[in-house]
């Protein structure tokens, strides 16, 4: 499997690191919503199909990625740079008042 | 001239001998032989055992897809098993030795297994030995009992034990054509691919490239088949864009064209060359692959089948034409399909007598008939063999009158008197990497084969035999169009080269079994027999996938290279149903058998990375043993001569906690944590408040994981406003740098921080005990170090010996404790000038062993007790819970299950019998040590304590506080140890902090 880093370039899975399903969504820091929490930090998409799916580059520039993977065939159809992914942090401020 | 030889020909060497040995017994072969050649050439057919029976067997075949020849090579003390003598090529020296048989090959005892068939058919694993325990001769228990004497039985090779000294080493490799195989196909698909300016990499499983060609008897453009693909692997091996890799195995089609491959570099060798790893695991990407695998020809099941001396027909063909080696003087051929023939042919050339061929067919073509005359051979069209004669060796086989259509036998049986029986069940193209990279097989009836798949997302184009073309005119037009449309090319109007080959249709009767008494092997490896697939067929097995599991058919090294189709054939008989309805298995890697070694390759011996600290060269020269913990390695203690591991660390404790010691603490992790946001971020991340630390002071921190549980601890330096020096343990260095930035880039991008990991910069030296402090100030310059100028927890910088350090001082020994830290290449510069200024106070170095007894000994916790399972309420840390603002792990803390009155607790332990307690161990509170049970938990960490005088340990205890002061007693029946104990708190020693404080 190649990831494609938009810093790096094509580059054997081997290098990156895992770092979870990229649909979570954590809940404001000082929310006290258990099942919000609970969701965040227990609950998985387990699609069989395309993954949104966060990766670090980590034997290289240490970027995370937010990759779509097919669970499938593990054809990977987009990859960007989750910090510019600004969508991550609104959604997780608008998800629930603390 | 051994008995066997034939008197020219081949591509063996005749004039260089080679020695070796053959369960102890001397041999000589040529080079170029295999192990099953040069043992055939020397009059040898009994090569090994069967799994179950322990029925004699030969050689099957002459390749990689050989079930029954499987050898072990010893070298040295190493022994390698289960290798196809096959592919064993033989070198001076060469020590083999046959397997499953006892106590000889000749002799074996176990042999009265075939006398009670039915004892071992198919599900005797599971009919007997699974379920509950019923009656003294069922179920698991009774497995147990057995299993030792059942795996002596049935079985193949021993592995060793003793260390492999072979070096491994993995590749990487990208192109833009991988060829496999490099047959008539293989060889015009790599040239006609090189031709356009691709880069090729071209692999062979044998040390010879052709294929087919070394041994068919072919003319191609005028010359012997085998000179013509040797002039043409010639031409390609000076290319520069073309990589020839001879004796590699590709044994796996993964995702993203990336395909694994073995290469055997040195086992042909006696001694390998400078440098040469014994294997090398090559990691190809290859933006097209070229799949040139060729075929398997198939055995016909029939009684007696596996005797030695009955073998493939291509097989022996094989070794009469490449190794000059006739198998049999008195030659007889069972056949379903024309390919056979030329076999025949080839051996009565070779010198063979040809007494008799066999054909289910009634009818022969004029072609057949002819080329069956020049073998001078009795010809019995429309006739099978029903069973063979002889003992370890064959001497004979019986014929019968066959109806193709009904199956059915007729007429008298007729004994024909020969010692090699030829048999041929047509062909299968080898589709395994096809079938691992994609879709289903698909049946052709005609060539009564699978066929392979279409790719589905893999990009590979089929050439050869592997499409079903059995023909080597149509492979080489197949794999001149396949290198040319791998690279996009649109192909040449250049002649193709002109073969002339024997006459013959490759299409097979589809006869698989002849059904008559005795037992017909369907998967020789594992002695599954064609009733046994009946057999499983009554009992209602109809899926392919459990007839495979239920009766083994088609698992280990054979994974279905000679036995798939045959039982698969006799399945969907069974069944009532066409050979596409019943299906296949779908192959899985790898195609052929792997090493270990090469998979671990550089990760083990002597090319696994290691960590050393700038000390590492002075604690070894000062009498450190080293220990690995992780990568690094670190003194465990520094021995004095005659001294136990024990005395050694009770010697460094005591001596620090009199006087001073020092240990090298380079490991602990270290991360930079600087910016404008960094103090925020450091109160998000820690449990404790870090913005209020004023800069020039530490504080001790603890980290929780997002689900409330402790994940790592450490003190954090503020150096200035936006400039922090975290440390984390050793163990969690990787883990917390990562937790870090996944929070700085996924969650908190808003944060301006940035965090570096900065642990191989700083070499660190912690000095601590009563004269550490006075040891210091004697060597230390451009700062105080009293109590006004670096009070506990404070950080000063200044000079040791000329180079800049910096100095906090804090404790985890619990004493008066400094940790020195300067630029890593100058650590040992540092170091020396602190043991030189120690000299006059009695310093000491100490090891892992005597820092983990002073830890225990003020209750300090570690990765140990920090396990992931364990809170900050669990260790005592709850004081450090801040309750003015979110962190890291706040929101799920106090769930029910974290907070409950029975968890486990940290608690000190002390033994009250004065002998030592373990790790692991668990503490119990009833005195019942014939039955112990109802643990409280267990054991964390344990020493002897020299400041108390006693064997002490951490421990992690049910409801642990307000057990504080109870007896109990510490189990450890695998140890053999139970005795009383004491439950304490877990600050064994000077609790309140006195000493540190100072
Ligand atoms: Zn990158």
């Amino acid at each position: 499997m190649l990831i494609t880093c938009p810093y790096c370039g094509p580059r054997d899975v081997i290098e990156f690191t895992y770092q979870g399903d990229g649909n979570r969504q954590r809940p404001q820091p000082a929310s006290q919503n258990l099942d919000a929490w609970n969701a965040y930090v227990y609950d998985r998409l387990n699609p069989a199909g395309d993954h949104n799916e966060i990766w670090q580059h980590s034997g290289g520039c240490r970027a995370h990625l937010r990759v779509v993977r097919n669970t499938l065939t593990h054809e990977i159809s987009s990859t960007a740079f989750a910090r510019g992914d600004h969508n991550s942090v609104a959604r997780h401020r608008a998800e629930d008042k603390p | 001239m051994s008995p066997r030889r034939t008197e020219a020909g081949g591509l063996i060497d005749r004039l260089r001998t080679i020695r070796f040995t053959f369960d102890g017994a001397p041999y000589t072969g040529h080079a170029g032989d295999t192990l099953a050649s040069a043992l055939l050439a020397n009059g040898v057919t009994l090569f090994g055992r069967s799994f179950k029976y322990h029925r004699p067997r030969g050689v099957l075949t002459a390749g990689v897809e050989e079930p029954n020849a499987l050898v072990t090579v010893l070298r040295g003390e190493v022994r390698e098993p289960n290798i196809p003598a096959t592919m064993v090529e033989i070198y001076d020296g060469l020590t083999a030795i046959s397997q499953n048989r006892f106590p000889s090959l000749a002799w074996d005892v176990s042999a009265v297994n075939q006398l009670g068939g039915k004892l071992l058919s198919a599900g005797f694993y599971y009919k007997t030995f699974m379920g509950p325990v019923i009656g003294p001769l069922k179920g698991t228990r009774f497995w147990m009992f057995c299993e030792h004497f059942i795996r002596r039985a049935a079985g193949l090779g021993k592995a060793g034990t003793a260390h492999d000294t072979a070096r491994y080493e993995r590749m990487n490799a990208f192109c833009d054509v991988l060829v496999v195989g490099s047959g008539p196909a293989g060889l015009m698909a790599a040239r006609a691919a090189s031709d356009q300016g691709a880069r090729v990499i071209l692999a062979e499983l044998e040390p010879h490239f052709g294929g087919s060609a070394n041994w068919s008897g072919e003319t191609i453009d005028g010359m012997p088949a085998a000179d013509w693909v040797g002039r043409a692997a010639g031409q390609l091996e000076g290319r520069d864009n073309v990589r020839l890799l001879p004796r590699t195995t590709v044994w796996g089609y993964y995702d993203g064209n990336t395909l694994a491959a073995l290469e055997r570099v040195t086992d042909h060798k006696e001694t390998p060359g400078k440098g040469e790893p014994r294997h090398r695991y090559w990691t190809i990407r290859a933006k097209s692959v070229v799949l040139a695998t060729g075929s398997l020809e198939r055995p016909l099941v029939f009684p007696g089948n596996d005797r030695p001396g009955v073998m493939l027909a291509h097989a022996a063909e094989r070794f009469a034409t490449e190794y000059g080696v006739l198998p049999g003087d008195r030659i007889g051929l069972f056949t379903n399909n024309d390919s056979a023939y030329r076999a025949a042919l080839a051996l009565k050339k070779a010198g063979a007598v040809v007494v008799a061929i066999v054909d289910v067919r009634p009818e022969l073509s004029s072609e057949m008939r002819k080329l069956a005359g020049e073998t001078e051979a009795e010809i019995f069209s429309g006739h099978a063999v029903i069973a063979t004669e002889g003992g370890k060796a064959l001497s004979g086989f019986k014929v019968q009158r066959f109806d193709m259509a009904s199956g059915a036998l007729s007429g008298d049986a007729r004994s024909i008197h020969a010692d090699c029986l030829l048999m041929s069940g047509g062909w299968s193209p080898t589709i395994h990497l096809a079938s691992q990279a994609g879709a289903k097989a698909e049946w052709n009836e005609t060539l009564q084969a699978f066929l392979p798949p279409k790719p589905t997302t893999q990009q590979w184009i089929g050439a050869g035999a592997f499409t079903g073309s059995f023909s080597t005119a149509e492979a080489i037009a197949e794999g001149r169009a396949a290198g040319f449309s791998a690279t996009g090319g649109t192909g040449t109007p250049a002649a193709l080269p002109v073969v002339e080959a024997a006459p013959g249709d490759p299409d097979p009767a589809p006869v698989f079994e002849i059904r008559a008494s005795g037992k017909s092997f369907v998967d020789f490896q594992h002695d599954v027999t064609a009733d046994d697939v009946r057999l499983a067929h009554r009992e209602g097995f109809v899926s392919v996938e459990h007839l495979k599991r239920y009766t083994t058919l088609g698992m280990a090294t054979d994974q279905g290279k000679s036995s798939n189709i045959p039982g698969l054939a006799i399945m969907a008989e069974a069944l009532g149903k066409p050979i596409p309805q019943v299906g296949t298995t779908r192959f899985r890697p790898p195609f052929a058998a792997v090493s270990i070694g090469s998979l671990a390759a550089e990760r083990f011996g002597d090319l696994k990375p290691e960590r050393l600290t700038p000390m590492h060269d002075w604690h070894v020269a000062n009498g450190a043993t080293m220990y690995s913990a992780g990568l690094w390695y670190r003194p465990m203690i520094y021995g004095h001569p005659g001294e136990t591991i024990e005395q050694a660390y009770v010697r460094e404790a005591r001596a620090t906690r009199e006087s001073a010691g020092m240990v090298d603490v380079s490991t602990l992790g270290k991360i930079a944590v600087q910016g404008p946001d960094a103090a925020e971020f450091l109160d998000r991340v820690y449990t404790n408040m870090f913005s209020t630390l004023a800069v020039g002071k530490a504080r001790y921190g603890l980290m929780l994981r997002e689900d409330g549980l402790a994940f790592d601890d450490g003190t954090t330096w503020r150096l200035g406003e936006q400039d922090f020096l975290m440390t984390t343990t050793t163990a969690n260095a990787g883990k917390v740098m990562q937790h870090l930035e996944y929070f700085l880039d996924v969650i908190w991008p808003e944060l301006k921080v940035h965090v570096t990991s900065v642990t191989d910069q700083w070499a660190g030296a912690a000095i601590g005990g009563p004269k550490a402090r006075q040891i210091l100030a004697g060597c230390v310059s451009g700062t105080a170090v009293d109590n006004a100028a670096l009070p506990f927890m404070g950080i000063v910088h200044g000079e040791i010996a000329g180079v800049p350090v910096m100095i906090c001082r804090l404790s985890f020994s619990g004493e008066m404790a400094f940790e020195v830290y300067s630029g890593a290449g100058y650590g040992t510069h540092v170091w020396e000038a602190l043991i030189e200024a120690g000299k006059p106070f009695g310093l000491v170095t100490y090891g892992l062993e005597a820092l983990g007894t002073m830890r225990i000994e003020k209750g300090h916790v570690t990765g140990a007790e920090i396990d992931g399972r364990t809170t900050a309420r669990d260790l005592h840390l709850d004081w450090m819970l801040s309750k003015k603002k979110p962190f890291i792990g706040s929101a799920m803390m106090d769930r029910e299950g974290l907070i409950a009155p029975d968890r486990l607790e940290l608690v000190g332990i002390v033994s009250l019998d004065n002998q030592p307690l373990n790790g692991g161990a668990h503490i119990v509170e009833q005195l019942d040590e014939a039955n112990p049970h109802g643990s409280l938990g267990h054991i964390t960490a344990c020493c002897y304590s020299p400041a108390l005088g006693k064997y002490i340990a951490l421990a992690l205890v049910k409801g642990g506080k307000t057990r504080r002061g109870s007896r109990a007693y510490v189990s450890d029946p695998l140890r053999n140890r139970f005795g009383p104990v004491e439950i304490v708190s877990n600050h064994f020693f000077d609790p309140d902090g006195s000493r540190m404080h100072g």
